[in-house]
């Protein structure tokens, strides 16, 4: 249907009335466009934007009559949980079940590290390196932090491995599994480039495999080498991206994992191509419910802890996630938004760079006009780190909030006391993959069959 | 010299030992006996310390070394000396895949052969090889200098940043971005100090050398890998 023609009884076509095609949307021939100009795919952070089953497809199913419910104001939830219980000497003993997922100094400005540190610390649970070694900064905020063992192994030291809480050896990320670390030029300033020892202003592409093992069997042994570096007192996580989550769970069990870290496909990133993020890797719903049977499978559920990652937003998250088995969560863009990515402050200088508040994805530009994913000292000087540190802690309390309101409903007096059959599903979709049954029946797809 | 016997002490009871050395420790010699092929021999150690290990060593002996002179008189397993910071890990047979890895300091002596991706993503170490190489080797390797004595598998320096590669044998084949560059006055002395250290013989006028053509440097289309 073409605008400008005229229907002589109606008059002009409305633009409403213009039928978008489905399959060739105004987007899809966007960069149809883009791509016939530019020769090479699109690259971007944050996390995918397409619709996937999430955990708003679920819902509670407060206590009444066959069930008691706890006293919302009054009566005792916890929300505390122990990480590393298997081999560590030291395990962690954290506030909450709510962690600050890894995310690099390099894509993070210093400032916006040292903000996560001070704002988990507040609220007792832990922050993560990640893809550029540790800064100072996050180390002397972060009262617990997790040091991440990439494959790039940019910064890694054995100083810093001892000063760590924890290890994490990151194997795959929900965004971009299979893929390695990204940051273009822009981001790379002489800090950044002196820690992970680059040239200054090269695009960065990190390996996507560990240099030094292959497989598990090998895995197992170099998770023995840094146990044996740190004399066997951190707990050592294995961060993978949901994909084959039952095979990478059981593998990751045997090669000597305390705690495993399962990020969904949905996951947020600094940067790696779209296709990747929208493309690859399963949704974090699917991916619990896989990890926490993979477990139970082997024995080992609640014997290694399961942290789970991807698109987690608020405290219903949190509590959904938990009543399907995991031990905690962690956050990446919800804390990004916390500290000031993405609002309304900066509508104008977003509209300058082709964006908007809510859209914003281009953190390896490096422009960030909130100081959070810039290096750029002028950007980054916007950013107030104490405040930063206020806002992510009033994130975190209100989730454990919420999470504790939800569970009390349910008559629950920890966070971990939440069970799958807390849950329903709205959709068949939720219904097959959290393997709860759809809201008003007791069935759910593949329910007792076998496969 | 205290002597370790790992037929009879565990290989944590060594590497806890060596973790309580400091500046003050009276004693700074060790010689490990019965190694058979353990794994994760003298990990961590951060001490001006000699350590000889009589046999063979597993994965990852000397991983993270700071300051100590480690010699493994057989051969070694994978990630020899991975992320070394500082002193010297030398190994007087041949050693197994990923030698050096992500090395970021001090100097790995191979006098025999190395296996496939030695020197993968070194950050500064210097590691010298009295044989010969496999494939891969000093894949993304970002700075430090490699001196191969003998001949280098396919695909060396793939993808390398600001890193030296000395080579006196054959090469099967260059990887992506590593060309031929003229060795000046600096790069012989920085060969011969070296070998010297290394205290490998071999006439340095032999080597010639590799570094980064840099055209990986920036993200253009025409880096990618197309058919
Ligand atoms: C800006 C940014 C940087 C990140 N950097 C890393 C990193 O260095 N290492 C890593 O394992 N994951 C990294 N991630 C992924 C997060 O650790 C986490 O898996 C993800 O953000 C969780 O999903 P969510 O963003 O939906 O909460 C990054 C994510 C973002 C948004």
């Amino acid at each position: 249907m073409n605008k400008p023609s005229v229907n002589e009884e109606t008059g002009p076509v409305e633009d409403s009335a213009l039928q978008e095609s489905y399959i060739w949307s105004k987007q899809t021939i966007q960069e149809i466009q883009r791509a016939a100009t530019e020769g090479i795919y699109s690259i971007r952070g944050g996390g995918a934007k397409r619709k996937v089953p999430h955990f708003d497809d679920l819902l509670f199913l407060g206590a009444s009559m066959s069930r008691y419910p706890l006293e919302g104001y009054r009566e005792k939830c916890d929300t505390n949980v122990t990480l590393g219980t298997r081999f560590a000497k030291k395990p962690l003993h954290l506030d909450i079940p709510i962690t600050i997922a890894g995310m690099s100094f390099g894509a993070l400005s210093a400032q916006a590290k040292d903000a996560l540190g001070k704002g988990a610390a507040a609220m007792g649970t832990t922050t993560t390196t990640g893809d550029g070694g540790m800064t100072q900064e996050e180390r002397a905020s972060s009262k617990t932090l997790v040091y991440q063992m990439l494959p790039s192994r940019y910064g890694m030291n054995p100083d810093d491995l001892r000063k760590a809480d924890a290890i994490e050896v990151v194997c795959g990320q929900g965004a971009k599994p299979g893929g390695g670390g990204m940051l273009l030029g822009q981001k790379i300033s002489d800090r950044v480039a002196e820690m992970r020892t680059l040239p200054k202003g090269i695009d960065q592409r990190s390996a996507c495999r560990h240099p030094d093992w292959t497989g598990p069997d090998d895995l197992e042994i170099k998770i023995n080498e840094i146990r044996e570096i740190t004399d066997w007192e951190k707990p050592i996580y294995i961060k993978v991206g949901a994909t084959r989550t039952r095979y990478d769970v059981q593998l990751a069990c045997k090669a000597g994992a305390d705690v495993i870290v399962v990020d969904g496909m949905q996951g947020g990133t600094a940067a790696t191509q779209d296709v990747f993020i929208e493309q690859v890797g399963i949704p974090t719903l699917p991916a619990v419910r896989i990890a926490v049977d993979a477990l139970k499978e082997m024995g080992m559920h609640r014997k290694v802890q399961l942290i789970v990652s991807g698109g987690i937003r608020n405290g219903s998250d949190v509590a959904k996630c938990m009543a399907l088995g995991a031990d905690a969560v962690a956050i990446g863009m919800a804390a990004l938004y916390a500290l000031g990515d993405n609002s309304q402050k900066y509508a104008e200088e977003y509209h300058k760079m082709g964006s908007a508040p809510g859209y914003y994805d281009a953190y390896h530009l490096g422009r960030c006009p909130a100081g959070i994913t810039t290096q750029d000292p002028e950007l980054a000087k916007r950013f107030d780190p104490e405040l930063g540190g206020r806002r992510i802690k009033n994130l975190l309390q209100t989730m454990i909030l919420e999470a504790q309101t939800l569970a009390r409903a349910c008559g629950k007096s920890h966070l971990h006391n939440l069970e799958p059959e807390d849950l329903v599903a709205l959709t068949v979709e939720a219904a097959a993959m959290a393997k709860v049954p759809l809201a008003g029946t007791d069935w759910y797809p593949g329910k007792d069959s076998s496969y | 010299m205290t002597e370790i016997d790992l037929d009879k002490s565990e290989v944590r009871e060594l590497n806890s030992m060596l973790h309580s050395l400091d500046d003050k420790s009276s004693e700074s010699s060790f010689r490990v006996i019965s190694p058979k092929g353990k794994h994760n021999i003298a990990v961590g150690v951060d001490a001006k310390a000699d350590i000889t290990i009589e046999g063979h060593a597993g994965h990852y002996v000397g991983g993270m070394n700071k300051h100590a002179n480690i010699t493994v008189t057989g051969n070694a397993g994978s990630g020899l000396a991975e992320n070394i910071m500082s002193g010297v890990v030398r190994v007087k047979g041949n050693s197994s895949q990923y030698t050096g890895a992500t090395g970021r300091g001090g100097l790995i002596v191979v006098e025999g052969d190395a296996a496939a991706r030695c020197g993968i993503s070194m950050k500064g170490v210097d590691i010298v090889v009295g044989g010969s190489v496999g494939h891969m080797c000093a894949f993304l390797g970002q700075s430090g200098n490699m001196v191969i004595c003998g001949d280098a598998g396919d695909a060396l320096g793939d993808s390398i940043f600001e890193l030296q590669i000395f080579v006196q044998g054959k090469i099967k084949s260059l990887g992506h971005d590593c060309e031929e560059k003229d060795m000046g006055p600096e790069q012989m002395a920085k060969l011969t100090e070296l070998l010297d250290k290394a205290q490998i013989k071999a006439d340095p006028q032999k080597f010639k050398l590799y570094g980064p053509a840099r055209t990986l440097y920036n993200f253009k289309i025409d880096n990618a890998y197309l058919p």
